[in-house]
């Protein structure tokens, strides 16, 4: 029910710590009793520090009663993707590899949730290295999805969209490669941003593919989105990827901005293989923002059809790279039959790493190696280029484009055991990561099996604040962000 | 399942410093082969004439000034070394 206090809003949540009508102790202690109470059914949680969060919870309650309240966010409990450090915390990747790392320092997404008198709590699960769709590839086991046991809650950030889904969290944060916070959104039921590559800092993310990977926020509600994005957005020093651009007030914007909007319905995301309930939700959502005064128009994204191979090469050959480090010298799992230097990377990598991470850094090393760099990575680089072009194209005519976020609702687990079956989750949210752009899933319907539905609204450059505003258009003619499943 | 016939896995494991079983190798084969199919697509698009995005966003080299600044204590930054004595990481001997 929305009347529990792990089911409201930051923005509610925030009013109700800001007239002390409930302490952080008190919201902190509600968010651990209902994980305890529900988390051996949704396994989201790899590890969570009880004691640390109520010392969290306490610092804020003794910061509001000097006075000295940060802002909205100081108090409320915020999960963290267990690829994002927090020191002092494991931070796993959901690998054995890392199964007793304990993270050195803090990331500057986290620091800045600190910053802002957050709560930080627990771990949450994923696919081993954000390497999947559904968090079946977690080294811990599946995370399930809130809304039906038996499906997956979508990945790599399952865990987070999972936890949110079932009051374990009042947000959370995922990284997004190829659709890791937006599919498993769409798939629980909640909203998932993907920021703008550079818009937020990946200084203390485990890197999987660094021209891709950005950290971003699940929440109940796009205000939520753009407070969270308001506290973590904005330039680094320590991340030489972070761009230099100036922030607008994400939560004022969000929440005033009315459009009406030029909205883009690319055809190329509407065919074979896109489940009908899916198309019939988006096809609705659609007529409302037409209802709302909105300019709807067909627009074609011509390379769409080579997105998937091109992400494949990219993604792959960057994490061969960034995986290069997990040798069991100096951190991480060593092996104990190694009998030289050579034989603790091998051995170790074999014992530390599970299947879906070796294929890819076999894939990975196969495209970059001696004789197959042109034809495969170069050629996936010029490809990518245009696939940024087609966009930018869009956007002359549009300015934000309409899609399904993922072309079918959450799956049974186990259901997948193909490979190429599981990258094929991925086809409308991965060129976004190839340009770069950034991209949102809002809830907007369920099956008539009760599974949610999530539609994507994918902007220009650095126009967060627009996609946020024609979410929480949409949100605020529907219900379908306040409903919750039955634990 | 096709296997590509240019997938000499053996070779790319010991690149990429993987021990692979040989069920792990038969496997990752005929799986790789089938992505490796779809792949073979991009042969069809034209790049003439096109630069690759290594970025989204064209970024050249970033120039910070050289501050010294405090890092890691020595106990901290070897918390997660796998066998440590005396503030180094302990490694089997690589040379004679």
């Amino acid at each position: 029910m929305a009347t529990d206090l792990f089911y409201k809003t930051i923005a509610e949540l925030g009013c109700l710590l800001e007239t002390k009508a409930i302490s952080s102790a008190e919201l902190t202690q509600a968010v651990i009793a209902r994980t305890k109470a529900v988390d051996g059914k949704i396994k989201a949680f790899n590890s969570f520090d009880e004691a640390d969060a109520l010392a969290q919870a306490g610092a804020s309650d003794r910061r509001r009663a000097a006075g000295d309240a940060r802002g909205i966010l100081d108090g409320i409990p915020i999960g963290l993707k267990d690829v994002i450090s927090a020191a002092g915390q494991p931070l796993t990747a959901s690998s054995r590899m890392l199964a007793n790392f304990v993270s050195p320092y803090d990331a500057t997404v986290t620091a800045r949730l600190k910053g802002a008198g957050a709560v930080i709590w627990g771990r949450l699960n994923c696919d081993e290295f954000a390497m999947g769709s559904s968090t079946e590839n977690s080294a811990f086991g599946p995370t399930a999805n809130p809304w039906d046991f038996s499906r997956v809650p979508g990945g790599s950030s399952g865990g987070s969209s999972a936890a949110l889904a079932a009051g374990e969290a009042i947000a959370t944060l995922g990284s997004d490669t190829g659709g890791s916070i937006r599919q498993p959104a769409a798939l629980c039921g909640v909203l998932g941003l993907k920021p703008t590559y550079g818009l937020v800092s990946r200084y203390g993310l485990i890197a999987f593919a660094s021209s891709l990977d950005q950290i971003g926020p699940l929440t109940r509600t796009a205000e939520d989105a753009a407070i969270m994005l308001g506290a973590i957005a904005g330039h680094d020093p320590l991340d030489s990827t972070s761009f230099k651009t100036d922030l607008p007030d994400y939560r004022a914007e969000a929440t005033t901005r009315r459009g009406p909007w030029r909205l883009g319905i690319p055809k190329e995301y509407f065919g074979a293989g896109l489940d009908p309930e899916v198309n019939a939700a988006v096809e609705q959502a659609i007529a409302f923002y037409r209802g709302h005064g909105c300019e709807i128009k067909e627009v074609s994204l011509p390379h769409t059809q080579y997105c998937l191979d091109t992400y494949y090469i990219i993604a792959t050959a960057e994490a061969s790279s960034n995986l290069a480090r997990y040798d069991g010298i100096r951190y991480g799992h060593r092996s104990k039959d190694a009998t030289d230097a050579l034989d603790i990377y091998f051995k170790s990598r074999a014992e530390g790493f599970g299947a879906e991470v070796k294929r890819r850094i076999i894939l990975g090393t196969y495209v970059l190696s001696s004789g197959y760099y042109d034809a495969f990575y170069l050629r996936a680089q010029k490809v990518r280029t245009l696939i940024r072009q087609d966009f930018l194209n869009a956007y002359k005519e549009v300015d934000a484009l309409l899609t399904p976020t993922s072309p079918m609702p959450a799956f049974k687990i186990g259901e997948k055991s193909d490979p190429l079956a599981l990258y094929l989750c991925d086809i409308y949210t991965i060129g976004v990561n190839l340009a770069g752009l950034p991209a949102l899933s809002v809830p907007c319907g369920f099956t008539g099996g009760g599974l949610p539905i999530g539609l994507q609204l994918i902007g220009r450059p650095f126009d967060e604040a627009n996609l946020l505003a024609m979410a929480h258009t949409y949100e605020q003619a529907h219900g379908w962000s306040r409903r919750c499943p039955v634990l | 399942m096709s296997t590509a016939p240019d997938l000499d896995i053996e070779h790319v494991a010991k690149l990429a410093r993987l021990a692979l079983t040989a069920e792990e190798k038969a496997t990752f084969s005929a799986q790789l082969g089938d992505v490796l199919h779809h792949i073979e697509q991009l042969a069809k698009v034209d790049v003439t004439g096109v630069e690759p995005t290594a970025h989204a966003f064209p970024l050249v080299n970033v120039w910070a000034e050289d501050v010294a600044r405090s890092g890691l204590s020595a106990e901290a930054a070897l918390r997660n070394a796998p066998v440590q004595r005396d503030h180094m990481v302990v490694v089997p001997k690589v040379v004679e």
